[in-house]
């Protein structure tokens, strides 16, 4: 008796549990099971690291996820450790990354890497980074006509500072150089931050920096923004003109997104997703965006995948045309 | 007088009970990441970024120095007490650390490191009170050409440190150059010595990695076999008495702490350079110019005393950029800077100005964190003595179990620990066949930086290497560069002339 009673409770109890554990699923969804790794394609310290970390606040913050995103910065090779990583991950549900543009460059530059990032999950574009062409106040150099003018006598004298070889920096340079006649010189150093202090110093002519590494110093009036890579001008720098209204049609963004390993499941992709929007909705990164001169709406999904495809395109006729693939 | 006015309303919020929680808190936290093997002050600081977002961005930023400061001075402690720097910035401190433990000496060590701390620390506040906004101007000034005149000044004092063999010398900083060049090439873009894209190597060989590899592990396979399993390190007591003698004998170091701590804070204001490499230069100037010159990595106090009080001024020297110009001095004001973004400030030339309570809060805060780091410190040493007494065969696994994880944690990348072994039984080879280490390990921090200043100013001036002497602040730095270069070889000469007179 005592044997079949217990027989007969075992299943009912196994369904009871069963049904509760799965309502529970049911309303909250896919959910970490541990510790995710939240890989920085870049050094610490840089406007990647940044943002990973002021995202990674905002989450602990809100508790917008119930498992903590550890930061792993991955800067070997402009990305390629990390993107390298990321491929080894594939179907991995723990593991997302924080992207730059290095994103298209490094595997257009490098096919060795065997790296084809439009594999990877899509799961939120943060924000745009825009770019301005500056140069150091007492250059004297108020306008474009001006710089064109001062370069073009300086010759390949004129130093244009930049971070890394065959990227944004240099593609930029590539494009002055071409629309205006121009030979600057192109010097890469390690870092936006850097790039915008040897401007400060004079130990550059020019530089393309973001907003957020020349803020400090536009506002101590040390530098002068000259021009904007934007659609349309920045709230921030009203008074630099687009190449746009300067009668060249180029414009060029940094693209702030968050990627999932390949083949990551359609649940943990939601989840990663809703966690991102609301990161992009809180007042935290609005503000940031505002403050740092940031565009962009939050793209996902397929919208995602195609503006990647088009930025890729976009860079393989870029670093064509400098020499560079 | 203003200063002082600004200083008092600095302490009047470092003192506020949060704040003065925050910072004893984070001293005793920063003391124990500094200890642990791999843990530096980066990690620790950019693992507790995220919590600082519960208190305001005062008690956040001195927070945060806290443990900058704290992490300093823990360093030491493991470099002395088990021979594996703490931290990349406690290398140089093995050098003579290690042996003094080894002879008994370790509480000796141990407090000519706190007492170092304190002083270089003090010292590098008060310039720092007193010369921000003009130094700031000096670090602005210093661009590649400058750079690279320090790095061949730093190369420069470590001339003497391989002892009189100089091919070996030169062999072992030649070694560290190579392994510095791994990785990917700033200026071509294009990896190198990446052994077919093996992603490991692609962010080159981490200076820690070779650090523990040939100080952790090599120094204790050596250990093992010279002793033969039956070690007799010297059991270092401490009594009062003991503490009382040793602070006595203090002040035969003093020339070296005051030097260290000046040429600590002048490095770490430099963009890129830092408390690692100001704490190494610090050693070999301290080398140079000590009496003793060829007890230095025998167990000299000055050597313990230059790097430690030069890379706790480092600290506070590499601060003055992040503050003023929105670029760190150091890999750990990378990402202080970082946390000034999420807490909505923006460095630059204008903090000073809009910010005042957060710029001098953070300044009164250091003087008062490197008096609590100073007491936590000393009120543990019994404790770290303790682990001396350990039975080497129980503190010999665990030495070797931290030699692992501080090598796995930073990058979390099992291609690290395979290269600490691998460093470790080179290490141990080298040492065997009389090879000296440190000119390596100097090589492998100061390589990249001094490769790619020297290559972005070759860009800048169109391959002249004029540039470096004609400028007006890289100019009288080589030109001290290449004196030092050449005193070993004027003092060979005199040497040979003086006996050739004597006989």
């Amino acid at each position: 008796m005592k044997t079949l009673c217990k027989t007969a409770v075992t299943p009912v109890v196994v369904a009871a549990l069963a049904a509760f554990a799965f309502s529970g699923i049911a309303l909250a969804g896919w959910e970490p099971k541990k510790p995710v790794d939240f890989v920085i394609m870049a050094g610490k310290g840089g406007g990647a690291d940044k943002m990973a970390r002021l995202m990674q606040s905002v989450i602990e913050k809100h508790k917008l996820a119930s498992k903590p995103f550890i930061p792993i910065n991955k800067p070997g090779g402009s990305g390629a450790e990390a993107l390298v990583h990321l491929k080894q991950k594939a179907g991995d549900d723990h593991t997302i990354m924080v992207t730059l543009n290095s994103f298209y460059t490094t595997p257009l530059r490098q096919p060795g890497l065997g790296v084809d990032v439009m594999t990877f999950t899509p799961i939120g574009r943060m924000a745009e980074d825009t770019f301005l062409l500056w140069v150091n106040k007492d250059s004297g150099i108020n306008n474009i006509n001006d710089f064109v003018k001062a370069a073009k006598s300086a010759g390949n004298k004129w130093i244009m500072a930049g971070t890394g070889k065959g990227q944004e920096d240099q593609l930029l340079t590539s494009f002055l150089n071409k629309a205006y006649g121009l030979d600057m010189k192109y010097v890469p150093f390690k870092g936006g931050g850097r790039v915008a202090k040897e401007l400060a110093g004079k130990h550059a002519n020019s530089t393309v920096n973001n907003p957020s590494e020349q803020l400090g110093f536009y506002e101590a009036g040390n530098t002068v923004p000259l021009a904007a890579f934007t659609p349309d001008r920045l709230p921030l720098f009203k008074d630099a003109p687009t190449f746009r209204e300067l009668g060249k049609d180029f414009v060029y963004f940094m693209q702030r997104s968050v990627v999932g390993a390949p083949g990551m499941s359609k649940e943990a992709e939601d989840y990663y997703r809703d966690v991102f929007k609301k990161v992009y909705q809180t007042e935290e990164w609005q503000g940031y965006m505002t403050k740092k001169s940031l565009q962009g709406e939050f793209l996902t999904g397929d919208d995602l995948k195609a503006y990647w495809k088009r930025e890729k395109d976009n860079h393989q006729k870029m670093l064509k045309d400098i020499g560079e693939i | 007088m203003e200063i002082l006015d600004h200083l008092m309303q600095g302490f009047a919020i470092a003192f506020q009970p949060l704040n003065l929680g925050l910072v004893i808190f984070g001293c005793a936290l920063g003391l124990f990441i500094g200890a642990m093997p791999g843990l530096g002050s980066v990690n620790g600081v950019a693992i507790l970024l995220p919590m600082t977002f519960l208190v305001p961005p005062t008690g956040a930023i001195i927070f945060l120095a806290a443990i900058y400061y704290g992490a300093m001075y823990g360093g030491a402690i493991s470099s002395i007490m088990l021979g594996i720097p703490g931290a990349s910035t406690a290398v140089a401190t093995t050098f003579d650390g290690r042996p003094m433990a080894l002879q008994g000496l370790a509480d000796k060590a141990l407090i000519t490191a706190a007492t170092a701390s304190f002083i270089g620390g003090t010292i590098s506040v008060i310039l720092f009170t007193l010369f921000a906004p003009p130094l700031a101007a000096v670090a602005l000034a210093f661009g590649a050409a400058e750079e690279f005149a320090l790095m061949m000044l730093a190369f420069a004092t470590f001339i003497g440190l391989g002892g009189d063999d100089i091919p070996k010398t030169l062999f072992s900083i030649f070694i560290g150059l190579v392994f510095s060049a791994v990785g990917l090439d700033i200026i071509s873009g294009q990896p190198r010595l990446v052994f077919g894209d093996i992603p490991g190597f692609l962010h080159g060989i981490n200076f820690l990695v070779l650090a523990i590899g040939i100080y952790g592990i090599g120094e204790m396979l050596w250990t093992i076999e010279s002793s033969k399993g039956d070690v007799k390190i010297s059991q270092a007591t401490v009594t009062v008495r003991r503490i009382i003698d040793d602070l006595r004998t203090l002040k035969d170091t003093f020339k070296s702490i005051v030097m260290g701590s000046i040429l600590g804070y002048f490095v770490g204001i430099l963009p890129a350079a830092g408390a690692t490499p100001g704490s190494l230069m610090a050693y070999g100037v301290a080398k140079t110019i000590s009496k003793h010159p060829e007890s230095f990595g025998k167990g000299n106090p000055e050597g313990v005393a230059a790097p430690e009080s030069a890379n706790n001024a480092a600290s506070t020297g590499s601060m003055l950029p992040m503050l003023t110009l929105g670029i760190p001095g150091s890999p750990t004001t990378a990402i202080l800077l970082g946390g000034m973004v999420i807490w909505g400030l923006e460095p630059g030339p204008m903090l000073f100005i809009e910010h005042q309570e957060f710029v001098w809060g953070l300044i009164a805060s250091l003087y008062v964190a490197n008096v609590f780091s100073l007491l936590i410190n000393v009120a543990f040493i019994p404790a770290f003595i303790w682990v001396l007494r350990l039975p080497f065969t129980v503190l010999a696994p665990i030495i070797f179990v931290l030699c692992i994880v501080g090598g796995y944690a930073p990058t979390q990348d099992m291609h690290d620990v395979w290269l600490i072994l691998i460093f470790g039984v080179v290490g141990y080879l080298m040492r065997k066949l009389e090879y000296p280490l440190a000119p390596a390990v100097l090589a492998i921090v100061l390589g990249p930086l001094a490769e790619t200043s020297m290559r972005q100013a070759l860009l800048i001036s169109n391959g002249s290497f004029l540039t470096f002497f004609e400028r007006p602040i890289s100019g009288p730095i080589m030109a001290a560069a290449m004196v030092l270069f050449l005193l070993p070889i004027l003092k060979l000469v005199k040497d040979k002339f003086w006996s050739r007179a004597a006989t």
